[in-house]
């Protein structure tokens, strides 16, 4: 195809789509715009390497992995509208962006603290730039008395952990009963917690920030907990979670939301009336896109991995002939780094209403543990024992049974599953069963199954 | 140079931190941590890393293999 | 007398120069059950698989196979033990807690091979084995263990003797006295190693040996674990790394226009080595684990219980994964790159293969710069007894000269 294509967002997704795109053979005219005055930068460090001062926080520009010195980089600009019927993009200096095909990218941003003064406080802190992870490593560098984290999430772990590894007092503040439950569920989350209370974190679950306080020259000097208690603190750092940059699709007609664009595992993005485009991409953040092991939920997954994989498919399926389209169906994995242990897990562990341990030991911090919804696996996690996931990931591909009987290896407990402890989600529905073939997450396919039920 | 690891892939072998252990480094006993800009003078053993991955986690820009 | 299965072939010591077309045939079935209930896996996919499968065991004491009489290494043992010791043992060699020690030991290793070379001068035939690729990594892993250079000719035998039973073990006919050889080493190396241990309790250096014996830590390697992991360093860093050396050097003989490559361009060994793990690797199979459970692989399911022999050699040229797999090509792409099984794979991921990546890097390299004209004398050489830790015992060169380092 001729072009041209534009590229909205110029992170992790943006990078990779355009790579992609030029290594698949598009040599048109491809535009990539991206709000942040940088070139694509990585972010998982920013929470991590840069706060404990050890990288700069410049210091994550991506590495290109084709030559893209034939793009249109329009760095520092904010895209502001979308044009469906006319097929441009409009900036924010009143420029219109022609396109061909299209890829929406913009991810995610921090969410701000709820009360607008207090988040506008010295002291105040969000870890989603580069900016906002120098501003507070310089802070931590200067050892503040007390740092506050709101929100018990990955994020805010990783800065607890930094704070911890700095000599740093920290206090983690959480509303559910446990660190990580949200993404893990609260038996895990309560392996989190005492990961956290052994490294020294001040850990307080079940309670959330109700005040900040300020001194006369509008530095945070404490807070005021929903339990009464007052904790003499002068850092504060909000860790809850992410805003999908898709405001500035209202009015497109897209199916935008704050959950996200939908679109279809072909990242096509659906119109408002729920009808596929074909001319608009989503990848990444904001992209929400139905998964076939969960039972087609949409889901929308702010997950570094999701990023990379869905990107390359988003830019293969703009220019490949609709016979070569792939589907974007591999399974989800995520990572945290923490308190000297690695986490990492496959599948949606939040989709599961049971859970086990199935090797090792969470005393040890070295585990692995089986998620099931239904009688089936759906996800698994582990803690230092990484090498084992891919084999948990055919399980979850095969809609294997859960729990899984692995008697006989490594600390087997014996014990049953018990429920996982996610903080309420909606119900799920009953779903076909799918199995995947194939070995790389571009060249997957979907084929149903038959089980007795549907052979009969 | 620029850098970017795979921490999905990565299993935590740490060959990378056994043959650039300045630009990496193990937190624990499997988790990584790098430097995505590590100086041109870390070259060679960047370069032996990436090679020696065994789920060729590491991407780098320059490439592998590239004449500096 | 029935007719010799694949793996007989395999193991028969006629074969050992050029196995490779009895993997092929292997692969033809690359789940295949043998007569005694081993299971032997020959594609690549399904080893790696079976690499991450948690139901796959390292032990043979779970199998109910003879052990070693004493405790296990750690190659032997399952997680959660296997976790402990291998831990404690990094603990002294590797990150998080010794990040310098390998990269730190360049410098010496270029004297090293330097120095060996050096020996050579004068000379117009070598034997690469006997004059670079034996004392190279043997000085290596007693330098980082801890083990006095000076009683290399004593575990010279005992290791020998041991790796010949290592091969027999799966061809237990006519082998007695191979065992009851290899019995004797081991109880003589183990006495060894259990004086060694002693001695570096009294006077502690910094050594691995000197840091497991005088561990505080609560979580300290019990010394009832100490000999036995002591021999599988000095045993894997004997007769692995040697035999990557030479069947790196023959290998680049075969191929002159790599070797000219790996003596002129900087850093192309590196691509060589990882390419060498795949095709002429040093370990060509990982004979002793075992099904915790019942394993459904491919078409068919390995019962509980069974032994379970990878082969990796063969899955290392498998056309399913590799491009033109009987190709000796260091420049693979497409995600082929570094995808050997030579290493092995998992939580047993070869322990000392940071290691060896240096010393072969090296050693190769220097050997490429500094012969002049190398010409190999015979083709194929007279190899090794074992099938599974494969290699030539010489690999006689005709030199012009050696050139000045």
């Amino acid at each position: 195809m001729t072009g041209p294509i534009a590229i909205v967002g110029a992170g992790l997704a943006g990078l990779r789509a355009a790579e992609t795109l030029r290594r698949e053979g598009y040599d048109g005219k491809l535009t990539v715009i991206g709000e942040e005055a940088h070139e694509p930068y990585d972010r998982p460090p920013l929470s991590k390497q840069i706060l404990t001062g050890w990288v700069a926080a410049d210091h994550t520009t991506l590495p290109r992995l084709e030559n893209l010195d034939d793009v249109d980089w329009e760095l520092g600009r904010r895209a502001v509208s979308l044009d469906l019927a006319g097929k441009k993009i409009m900036l924010d200096d009143g420029r219109a962006v022609p396109y061909d095909r299209c890829l929406i990218a913009t991810g995610v941003r921090a969410r701000p603290w709820f009360n607008e003064t207090e988040a506008e406080l010295d002291g105040m802190f969000v870890v989603h730039t580069s900016d906002d992870s120098r501003a507070l490593r310089q802070r931590l560098a200067a050892k503040p008395r007390r740092v506050l984290v709101i929100g018990g999430g990955f994020t805010g772990s990783e800065v607890a952990s930094v704070c911890r590894m700095l000599d740093v007092d920290v206090t983690l503040v959480e509303l559910a009963d446990a660190p990580l439950s949200g993404a893990l569920g609260g038996v895990i989350g309560a392996v989190a917690a005492d990961m956290q209370r052994d490294a020294g974190v001040d850990l307080r679950t079940g309670v959330r920030v109700d005040a900040i306080e300020s001194d006369e020259r509008g530095r945070v000097d404490g807070v005021r907990l929903s339990d009464g208690t007052d904790l003499d603190v002068d850092v504060v750092v909000v860790a809850l979670g992410g805003i999908r940059n898709t405001e500035w699709l209202t009015g497109s007609r897209l199916a935008a939301s704050a959950l996200g664009i939908g679109c279809d595992a072909g990242c096509r993005a659906f119109d408002g009336n729920a009808i596929v485009t074909d001319d608009v991409f989503v990848a990444g953040d904001v992209a929400r896109f139905p998964h076939p092991i969960y039972g087609y939920q949409m889901m929308t997954l702010e997950h570094w991995r999701n990023a990379l994989i869905q990107a390359e498919i988003a830019a293969h399926n703009m220019i490949a002939k609709e016979a070569d389209r792939r589907p974007h169906v591999s399974v989800p994995w995520f990572w945290s780094i923490q308190f000297e242990v690695n986490i990492k897990s496959v599948g949606v562990p939040s989709m599961a209403d049971q859970v086990v341990v199935t090797q090792g030991s969470t005393a040890d911090r070295r585990f692995v543990a089986a998620y099931g919804l239904n009688g089936t696996i759906v996800a698994a996690v582990s803690f230092n024992d990484g090498r084992y996931l891919e084999f948990y990931e055919r399980l979850i591909q095969e809609a294997a049974p859960f729990p899984i009987r692995l008697d006989n290896v490594d600390q087997a407990t014996g014990d049953d599953p018990v429920p996982a402890a996610f903080p309420p989600q909606s119900e799920l529905t009953n779903r076909p069963t799918v199995v995947l073939t194939g070995h790389s997450p571009t060249e997957m396919r979907v084929e149903r199954k038959e089980t007795e039920e549907t052979a009969a | 140079m620029r850098v970017v690891v795979d921490l999905t892939l990565c299993q935590g072998y740490a060959q990378c931190a056994y043959l650039a252990p300045e630009s990496f480094k193990l937190s624990g006993e499997e988790a990584l941590m790098y430097d995505p800009g590590p100086d041109d003078a870390q070259r060679e053993r960047i370069m032996r890393a990436a090679a020696a991955c065994p789920v060729r986690a590491i991407f780098t820009e320059p490439a592998p293999g590239t004449k500096a | 007398m029935s007719e010799p299965t694949l793996l007989d072939q395999v193991f028969a010591q006629e074969n050992r120069q050029d196995p490779y077309p009895l993997f092929a045939e292997m692969r033809k079935t690359p789940v295949a059950r043998q007569p005694d209930g081993t299971y032997v896996v020959s594609a690549y996919e399904h080893i790696v698989t079976l690499l991450h499968d948690p139901r796959v065991s390292s032990d043979p004491a779970k199998r109910g196979l003879p052990g070693p009489g004493q405790e296990p290494a750690f190659i032997n043992t399952d997680p959660p033990k296997h976790d402990r010791l291998r831990r404690k043992t990094t603990a002294f060699f590797g990150p998080p807690h010794k990040p310098d020690l390998v990269a730190s030991l360049e410098p010496w290793m270029h004297e090293t091979v330097n120095g060996l070379i050096d020996g050579l001068a004068g000379k117009t035939r070598i034997d690469i084995v006997d004059d670079v690729a034996y004392p190279f990594p043997v000085s290596a892993i007693c330098r980082v263990l801890g083990v006095p250079r000076e009683d290399e000719p004593k575990f010279h035998d005992w290791s020998g003797t041991l790796i010949v039973a290592l091969g027999a073990r799966f061809h237990p006919e006519g082998q007695e006295e191979v065992f009851q050889k290899a019995i004797k080493a081991s109880q003589e190396l183990m006495a060894y190693l259990t004086d060694l241990a002693e001695a570096h309790r009294k006077s502690p250096a910094d050594d691995l040996l000197s840091g497991l014996v005088t561990d505080e830590d609560p979580d300290r390697m019990a010394d009832e674990d100490i000999p036995a992991t002591s021999r599988l360093l000095l045993i894997a860093g004997h007769e692995t790394t040697v035999n990557l050396i030479a069947n790196g050097m023959l290998t680049l003989l075969r191929y002159p226009e790599q070797l000219e490559r790996v003596r002129s361009e900087p850093g192309y060994v590196i691509r060589v080595v990882e390419e060498l793990l795949r095709f002429e690797p040093p370990v060509q199979m990982i004979p002793s684990r075992s099904a915790l459970e019942d394993i459904p692989l491919g078409e068919t399911t390995i019962p509980a219980g069974s032994g379970i022999i990878l082969a990796t050699a063969a899955g290392n040229r498998d056309a399913a994964r590799f491009t033109d797999p009987d190709q000796f090509e260091p420049e693979r792409q497409d995600g082929e790159e570094g995808q050997h099984l030579g290493l092995g794979g998992g939580v047993h991921y070869c322990f000392g293969a940071p290691l060896a990546r240096l010393e072969v890097q090296i050693a190769l390299q220097t050997l490429a710069r500094r012969l002049e004209n190398p010409r190999l004398v015979q083709d194929p050489p007279e190899y090794r007894p074992s099938p599974v830790l494969r290699g030539p015992i010489h690999l006689p060169v005709e030199i012009d000269a050696v050139r000045p380092a």
